[in-house]
């Protein structure tokens, strides 16, 4: 079975509509996270998390006006499976919870408003998350995700040529990015466990980039005539089976945690699954386009370099075989 | 070439067999998190500044008694925070800084109008800085192990001051945490006055000025209401304590006169001679019995009292606390609470179940897909990444690698990435069939020519799950090892096995042209 036998798709013709696409989603994501502020869970805002499961079936609305009293903008909402009667209530970060007693003081509370509310809970779990560790997480997790795409660019630059490395990481970056307005479009949390999975992408996201990078490398020793964006189109239609098929099955995996890993994967396993589609779109369209333009900036100094290459043309778009196409948008 | 080939299958087949033999019956040898068996995480803070005060406070006591006796005058030495100090109407300065001498090699002395002013070393204070927390993950470690938990972890965590503690199984979390916690530093003072029953009655009775070596203590708060101790009730007592928190020798279950539970303490030698006179010396006076910056009760000294002395007026509950955080020690300094993590044991399996139905339906769902692709060739993949997920268990058994909830998905993830490598190879592979130069050399130049991309790719992926281990807590770093030693085996399995099977099908057919794939 072949689905993807020399194809021949023009991606470096849309390299512009994709980038207004992209930019179009992320400027979206970052309005959102403007105005509604960046959704941290309670591992980076610090507060207080509570799986409480009932012996019967009971409504949110009477789980929330048992806790109403307490004040602050406490979240409820059904966790698992309807028929586990599992229910998961966050409060809120409270003000002056420095002292180590005081730190199960919210949950304490709720527990106890539940029970006087006639409902008989039973913690399930609780995390309880003060604002030093919050803190400390949120530093660690912004060190963590720059960092990682730091040192993917060095990697890059050492082993290809330095456009290629920038190329790779703004397509990384765009997946990072690209996730985060997802998540925000749909009101998930910015867990730990979220943060693992962004940091994932960014080490998974660019395989399919140096995948396509590699065959640019073999090809440019053997076409040294064509130019790059021809001949990066070409790397990228060559691979492209394997692109779409390796991302296909991450996919599938990815799906089956999505569906089946139970609900305190969810924010991962949604994590991925936007990472791992928004990876091969900006490796088809994104990576290269951004090689491609880095290069032709540096076309009229990489002419001298390349002695082997007639008239520069090896770095510069060939006038003339696609006209309308090279200037398109 | 047969003969390599032996040789590779059966290299093959000891690392199956190894790492099977590692991880079977997972059920015992694969160790859960405890986001999965259920239990509680906690963070602690040392403060450390507990422990400075001390040494600063002993230092003025010292250097006051130091002073006195060699009759150098000075009109004040006090400290002005953890970690410094000042004295004040100093007139004779070279005989005061010949009984200073010694002061000088833990603090720093800087002149000041007037006097001087000391701030320990920063070297020093490290020290004891650090000397605390080792201090109180020892003391925590016998709490923690009279508690009876099995396998728990108390390790350093995060920033120099703070622990972390994991009880796996614990069901009660609340108990657990207030005997971690409790500083068991027991005071023996004698009493101004008191109970009050609120403070400003205590005020009130001294005027609103208490004397200054004496200060308000709340009594305790619940209790079975023996005589001077029920409700909420006030004492003012002496601020000096005639033993501290290291002189305590033992202390154990006991009953009182009206076989109530009590709690029975020894002091060390030196510490007994030292309350003997103290007790001979204030006979008749009432002396209370503090722990933990509470009066846990108040009696009156009949007579010269040594080496021991009783705890009464508490439950059955407090006692047993009280024998396990006196008898394992006092901590040098009090502690706050960061995190609070606790999963319920029935959570924790609804999550393995749910972990498995995702791995199986994973598995299923690539299987399927890579034969449906590639045919026969697909087959080649799915024992590869079969393989790769059984080194993965075994290396998770043997190192060992706690299995968490985030360490789950990276499983499944290994899955989906694991078979990455494969379809590179064998996409090249097709391409290079097309080129006719048979199926032998098609998969040799498939395999040559992907080898530097799935270097490339893999320390990619490396680079970004150290960073991850780096960044992560527990169960991320449970993802992060699984991730990096899936990453790994698959370099293993994804080529040399792989490779292998291609070798070991094609070696029976000599000529052929075409594969199945």
């Amino acid at each position: 079975m072949d689905i993807f036998h020399n194809t021949n798709y023009d991606f470096i013709r849309w390299r512009w509509h994709a980038i207004i696409l992209s930019l179009i989603v992320v400027l979206a994501g970052a309005g959102l996270m403007v105005t509604r502020g960046l959704p941290l869970g309670i591992d980076f805002s610090g507060g207080t998390s509570l799986v409480v499961r009932f012996s019967q079936p009971v409504t949110l609305d009477k789980v929330r006006d048992a806790i109403a009293p307490l004040g602050g903008e406490a979240v409820v909402q059904q966790f698992g499976d309807p028929s586990e009667n599992r229910i998961l209530i966050r409060l809120p970060q409270q003000e002056g919870v420095e002292e180590g007693t005081a730190l199960e003081q919210g949950s304490q509370r709720a527990e106890a408003a539940l029970k006087s509310a006639g409902l008989s809970p039973e913690v399930d779990s609780r995390e309880i998350v003060g604002p030093v560790i919050g803190a400390d997480l949120q530093r660690r997790g912004i060190y963590a995700v720059l960092t990682s795409l730091a040192a993917i660019t060095i990697y890059i630059g050492f082993r290809f040529r330095f456009s290629f490395a920038v190329g790779a990481i703004v397509a990384t970056l765009h997946d990072v990015l690209v996730t985060l307005a997802f998540l925000m479009f749909f009101k998930y949390d910015i867990t730990l466990n979220v943060v693992a999975a962004i940091l994932t992408i960014t080490g998974y996201s660019v395989n399919d980039t140096i995948v396509i990078f590699d065959r640019v490398r073999e090809n440019l020793r053997s076409r040294r005539r064509d130019p790059l964006s021809q001949v990066v189109n070409q790397s990228v239609n060559q691979t492209l089976g394997r692109t779409i098929i390796t991302a296909g099955t991450t996919f599938l995996s990815v799906l089956a945690l999505y569906l089946f890993g139970g609900e305190a994967l969810e924010g991962f396993a949604f994590t991925m699954l936007i990472g791992v589609i928004s990876g091969t779109y900006s490796t088809v369209f994104i990576a290269s386009a951004i090689a491609i333009i880095l290069s032709q900036q540096k076309g009229t100094r990489g002419k001298a370099q390349s002695a082997a290459a007639p008239s520069g043309e090896a770095t510069t778009e060939r006038p003339g075989r696609k006209p309308r196409r090279a200037r398109a948008s | 070439m047969m003969k390599n080939m032996q040789w590779r299958l059966g290299l093959i087949a000891i690392v199956i067999g190894l790492s099977v033999w590692a991880f079977y019956p997972p059920g015992s040898k694969v160790k859960l998190g405890l986001d999965l068996k259920g239990g509680v995480h906690l963070v602690l803070r040392v403060k450390t500044d507990d422990a400075l005060k001390v040494e600063t406070d002993t230092t003025v006591e010292r250097l006051r008694d130091t002073l006195t006796r060699a009759s150098v005058t000075f009109s004040k030495i006090e400290a002005t925070s953890p970690t410094e100090f000042r004295a004040d109407g100093i007139t004779d300065d070279a005989a005061f800084r010949t009984q200073a001498a010694d002061v000088e090699t833990v603090y720093d002395r800087s002149s000041e109008t007037g006097g001087y002013s000391y701030r320990i070393k920063p070297n020093v204070a490290n020290q004891l800085r650090d000397e605390t927390v080792t201090q109180a993950l020892e003391t925590i470690e016998r709490r923690v192990n009279e508690l009876g938990v099995a396998e728990p972890i108390v390790a350093r965590y995060g920033a120099r001051d703070q622990i972390l503690v994991q009880l796996p199984g614990v069901s009660d979390v609340r108990r657990a945490k207030e005997i971690i916690r409790s500083t068991a530093q027991l005071q023996l003072r004698l009493v101004d006055q008191g109970p009050f029953p609120s403070k400003e009655a205590a005020l009130q009775a001294f005027n609103n000025a208490l004397p200054a070596d004496s200060e308000l203590m709340p009594g305790k708060q619940e209790g079975s209401g023996a005589a001077g101790t029920a409700g909420s009730a006030y004492y003012v007592v002496k601020k000096v304590s005639a033993v501290a928190g290291n002189d305590l020798r033992n202390a154990q279950q006991s009953l009182d006169e009206f076989n109530r539970p009590a709690v029975h303490f020894t002091l060390k030698q030196d510490a007994a001679v030292r309350f003997g006179s103290f007790t001979e010396a204030n006979i008749g006076r009432p002396m209370a019995i503090i722990l933990d910056g509470r009066v846990m009760s108040v009696a009156t000294i009949q007579g010269r009292i040594t080496d021991s002395g009783q705890i009464t007026g508490i439950t059955r509950e407090e006692m047993l606390d009280q024998v396990i955080t006196l008898k394992s020690g006092a901590l040098p300094a009090s502690m706050d609470y960061l995190e609070e993590r606790t999963v319920g044991p029935s959570l924790g399996q609804d999550s393995i179940r749910a972990g498995v139905t995702a791995s199986l339906a994973g598995l299923a769902l690539v299987v399927v897909f890579m034969i449906f692709y590639y045919k026969l060739t697909g087959l080649n993949a799915i024992v590869s990444i079969v393989v790769n997920l059984l080194i993965l268990l075994g290396l998770m058994a043997a190192i060992p690698v706690t299995m968490t909830l985030p360490g789950v998905a990276g499983f499944i993830l290994t899955i989906g990435m694991g078979v990455d490598s494969n379809v590179l190879i064998f996409e090249r592979i097709k391409e290079e069939l097309a080129t006719a130069r048979g199926a032998r050399a098609a998969v040799n130049a498939g395999f040559d020519r992907v080898w530097w991309t799935i270097v490339d790719t893999h320390v990619s992926s490396l680079i970004a799950a150290l960073l991850l281990l780096q960044f992560g807590t527990g169960p991320i770093r449970g993802f992060a090892v699984t991730l990096i030693i899936g990453l790994l085996s698959n370099v293993f399995t994804a080529v040399f096995v792989s490779r292998t099977m291609f070798e070991a099908v094609l070696a029976r057919r000599q000529q052929a042209q075409t594969l199945s794939i």
